[in-house]
């Protein structure tokens, strides 16, 4: 199996962590990953002008697609931005052959044909849970962890098609595998807040609050997240902004989860990266 | 005696403007932790920490660098058009050196490694001719990069130009004057007197015979071809001239350029072209140098200090005021390759807001101005405040930066420069200025419909999603599932509106005031109403849509402000 990877703007200088689990999971499942120059999926210009996301999505799929590759990304936030963009492209031609004319200058055109895939997806529908069941050596025994969907790979759902988007499944199954218990949470799918982040802190700490607190709730040892923003969220504005202990709940990524499941090591799945500890994790 | 004054009057312009151009580098401030450090302050952490790299294990990796980095140029490699970037600076950089050491300092340099050296023997003469071409060769392949490469053609500057026409012209008058020389009869006839001291006139034509025959130089008058002279003159060679003189087709080219000139080779003899062509050769060279602190040319003395700093030490390790220091050193060691633009995460941006200042080779070039204090236009400065905050911080253009610059570490103390003078992020800036406007007509439930509300729509449906507001049918779904909403007691207090009161006035045509609601700036986007809607009204992307909307109106107002 192979793909284009993108990781978007943040992993590669404020997530480290995501990218190191991601390419050692990926090696050990065998999807090869390709790196190709992308640039950024648009999602933080689209606040400011809606032809300018849209050429940057479009270029990065027409990338793509001179190579004959499928883009997976460990980014939510990328992933919507992607299937907002291909959905708007497929709905509007004029749109369309604007930004061809754009794309043409470096002789790239966007036809529709590169599929953009959240990691998520391709562990759960490409991969498939029996192939990973059998590459579980040490299951995360004992570990309570509340799965975060993240909004912009869920909703909306017309556009999306990830799962169901007013019950999803997908991330619980995955976390189960890995022996790890998923707890069932009330905030589940809401917003970490970190869109607000840098625009209106303190609304972007209640909404992340609420969740935390409905995670502590259920008894979870963990958030689990699958989206870059969500995890800059729950890990570095949490270790900065809730400073008393007991109030943080640590924030791991899936592939972190799944990679200490399958053998592999701390180092290499960037566990040390993480700001907030994970006490049965760190000390284990 | 021109030539001293010449030379010594650039060598003092040239040191000079070096030294300026360091004390800038600890007079610069960039970022708000500059505001800490005093110009002697950063002067004695540069000193203490060039020895603490000197006299600790960090010199292994100084070593190294100096090696991979600054002589092979291995980060060249990096990013877009690696190879014939590569290519292009190995050709100039390997045969401007050598011209520089084994030609220009010749007589000081060259004689040191060879006690033997003479220009008009080989290999020097070889070599001359063809390191002359690996320059050229590299400056075509500069030309190419830079002319079939859209976005390096668009961003080409005087800066780029000169440095391309300067090196041109002294390797190719350079060319042309050994190419003249050679056929010159004056240059000839002195080195003669200079050197044979030959009286007899039939020697003198003899000798004249043999290096019109073998060396291709032109006489006024040429006798008949005599074979018993022109062994004679063979025999005088041999004495006189062989010892510091080879066969001139081993100059490759200039040989070749003598021969093409040759027919007019008396009219240029009567002229002295090679005087001219001297002179020419020299003062560009001396152009050259004195206008080197202040040119691209700097970066072989700036480049290599940031490749070492980067280099040795990752930006934790690097003292605070040395990293303040570094950020002005890097303004200077910018080669403005463009290899960052190339790769940059927004560059689409630019290809369709056309504004220059969002890619990082440009962006450094205004930053420098602007720290600097040039002279720079209201609308310049817009432009690089816009395409400052558009950066994304991916940390791209550092990771690729042939000369090492920590390009991120730069933009990030820019932004706070920026806000620190009351610059205010897009986002916020729209969300402010259209709060002020209507926050009390919000309040006082004073609605206010303006005329201009059509066109305001007009461009309400870029994403073809804007006119299903009117199938809202107020069951306010929307708002009772927005987290947003949740979060407030009384949330129209403080949201000005919730989200089904927006698609309702949406529909009433209340235009512009509902850019002044909170709603639309405090939108998570998280996509719970527009999922739960009955109506499939597009309400989150509608909201994206009014924040487009306030920002392109925003930007037609800065522009009126600096029309007016």
């Amino acid at each position: 199996m192979k793909f284009a990877l993108f990781l978007g703007c943040k992993i590669p200088f404020y997530l480290k962590e995501y990218e190191l689990s991601t390419r050692a999971i990926a090696d050990a499942l065998d999807i090869q990953l390709i790196d190709v120059d992308f640039n950024c999926c648009g999602y933080s210009i689209r606040n400011y002008d809606f032809e300018s996301y849209i050429l940057s999505a479009a270029r990065n799929l027409a990338l793509s697609e001179q190579k004959d590759l499928n883009i997976i990304t460990p980014c939510m936030c990328c992933f919507g931005s992607f299937k907002n963009a291909i959905y708007f492209l497929e709905n509007n031609k004029t749109l369309k052959t604007k930004i061809n004319e754009i794309l043409q200058e470096e002789n790239l055109t966007w036809t529709g044909k590169c599929e953009v895939k959240h990691i998520l997806s391709v562990l759960y529908h490409d991969i498939g849970l029996d192939f990973i069941k059998k590459q579980i050596k040490e299951p995360n025994k004992n570990l309570k962890v509340a799965a975060s969907y993240g909004c912009h790979g869920l909703r909306p759902s017309n556009v999306l098609r990830f799962d169901n988007a007013l019950s999803p499944t997908i991330f619980e199954n995955l976390v189960n595998i890995t022996g790890a218990q998923s707890v069932s949470w009330s905030k589940r799918l809401d917003c970490c807040g970190n869109p607000l982040w840098g625009k209106n802190n303190s609304l972007s700490l209640d909404l992340m609050r609420k969740k935390l607190l409905s995670a502590k709730k259920s008894e979870a040892d963990c958030i689990c997240s699958a989206c870059t923003y969500c995890q800059i969220q729950f890990d570095t504005v949490q270790s900065e902004e809730i400073i008393e202990k007991q109030d943080q709940i640590p924030s791991i990524l899936f592939p972190q989860l799944l990679g200490l499941s399958m053998g592999i090591s701390k180092k290499e799945l960037g566990i040390n990266y993480n700001k907030i500890k994970i006490p049965k994790i760190d000390i284990a | 005696m021109f030539f001293n004054i010449a030379l010594y009057l650039s060598l003092t312009i040239c040191i000079a403007g070096v030294f300026y151009k360091i004390l800038t580098w600890f007079k610069l401030k960039i970022g708000q932790d500059a505001l800490q450090y005093s110009f002697g302050e950063r002067v004695s952490f540069a000193v203490k920490g060039i020895f603490a790299v000197l006299f600790s294990s960090h010199i292994f990796k100084l070593i190294k660098v100096l090696i991979s980095d600054i002589f092979f140029q291995a980060k060249i490699l990096k990013g877009k058009m690696n190879v014939t970037r590569i290519s292009m600076h190995f050709f100039i950089f390997f045969g401007f050196m050598f011209l520089f050491f084994m030609h220009a300092l010749g007589n000081q340099v060259a004689v040191l490694f060879f006690p033997e050296y003479i220009p008009t023997l080989n290999p020097f003469m070889f070599l001359r001719n063809l390191s002359g071409l690996f320059v050229i060769s590299g400056l075509i392949i500069a030309l190419y990069r830079r002319k079939t490469v859209s976005l390096l053609k668009a961003t080409i500057n005087f800066s780029d130009k000169y440095i391309v026409i300067i090196i041109a012209v002294i390797i190719i008058s350079g060319f042309l004057l050994e190419g003249v020389k050679i056929i010159s009869a004056p240059v000839y006839d002195q080195m003669v007197e200079d050197y044979a001291g030959l009286e007899e006139p039939d020697e003198i034509k003899a000798l004249k015979l043999y290096w019109s025959e073998k060396f291709g130089v032109v006489f006024p008058v040429t006798g008949k071809y005599d074979s018993s002279l022109f062994e004679q003159g063979r025999e005088l060679h041999k004495e006189n001239c062989m010892d510091c003189h080879v066969q001139p087709n081993y100059a490759f080219i200039s040989y070749p350029i003598a021969k093409i000139v040759s027919f007019a080779g008396n009219f240029l003899n009567n002229k002295r072209a090679d005087v001219w062509l001297w002179y020419i050769h020299i003062l560009a060279c001396f152009i050259a140098l004195a206008y080197l602190p202040f040119s691209k040319l700097f970066h072989i003395i700036s480049s290599p200090v940031t490749l070492i700093a980067n280099g040795i030490l990752d930006k934790s390790q690097i003292k605070p005021a040395n990293l303040i220091t570094l950020r002005a050193v890097s303004l200077d060691a910018c080669t403005h390759c463009g290899t960052c633009s190339l790769s940059c995460s927004v560059m689409p941006v630019m290809q369709n807001i056309l504004n220059k200042n969002i890619l990082p080779s440009e962006k450094l070039i205004s930053l420098k101005a602007v720290v600097s204090g040039k002279n720079f236009s209201n609308k310049d400065f817009n432009d690089f405040c816009e395409g400052s905050f558009i950066c994304t911080e991916c940390y791209k253009c550092t990771n690729y930066c042939p000369v090492g610059i920590n390009l991120q570490d730069l933009w990030i103390a820019a932004k706070k420069d920026l806000k620190e003078k009351g610059v205010k992020e897009p986002y916020i800036q729209a969300r402010d200025s259209f709060d002020s406007k209507w926050s009390k007509n919000l309040k006082d439930k004073n609605i206010v419909i303006l005329p201009d509300y059509k066109t305001i729509f007009k461009h309400l449906n870029i994403s073809n999603q804007a006119s299903t507001f009117s199938s809202c049918f107020k069951c306010s779904t929307c708002t009772s599932s927005c987290p947003v909403v949740a979060n407030y007691e009384n949330p129209i207090d403080v949201l000005g509106m919730v989200p089904h009161q927006i698609m309702h006035s949406l529909a009433l045509g209340l235009g512009e005031m509902i850019l002044g609601t909170q709603m639309i700036w405090n939108c998570t986007t998280c996509y719970l109403c527009q999922e739960n809607c009955p109506q499939d009204v597009k309400i989150t992307d509608i909201f994206y849509e009014l924040r487009n909307l306030a920002q392109k109106q925003i930007s037609k107002e800065n522009i009126n402000k600096l029309q007016n």
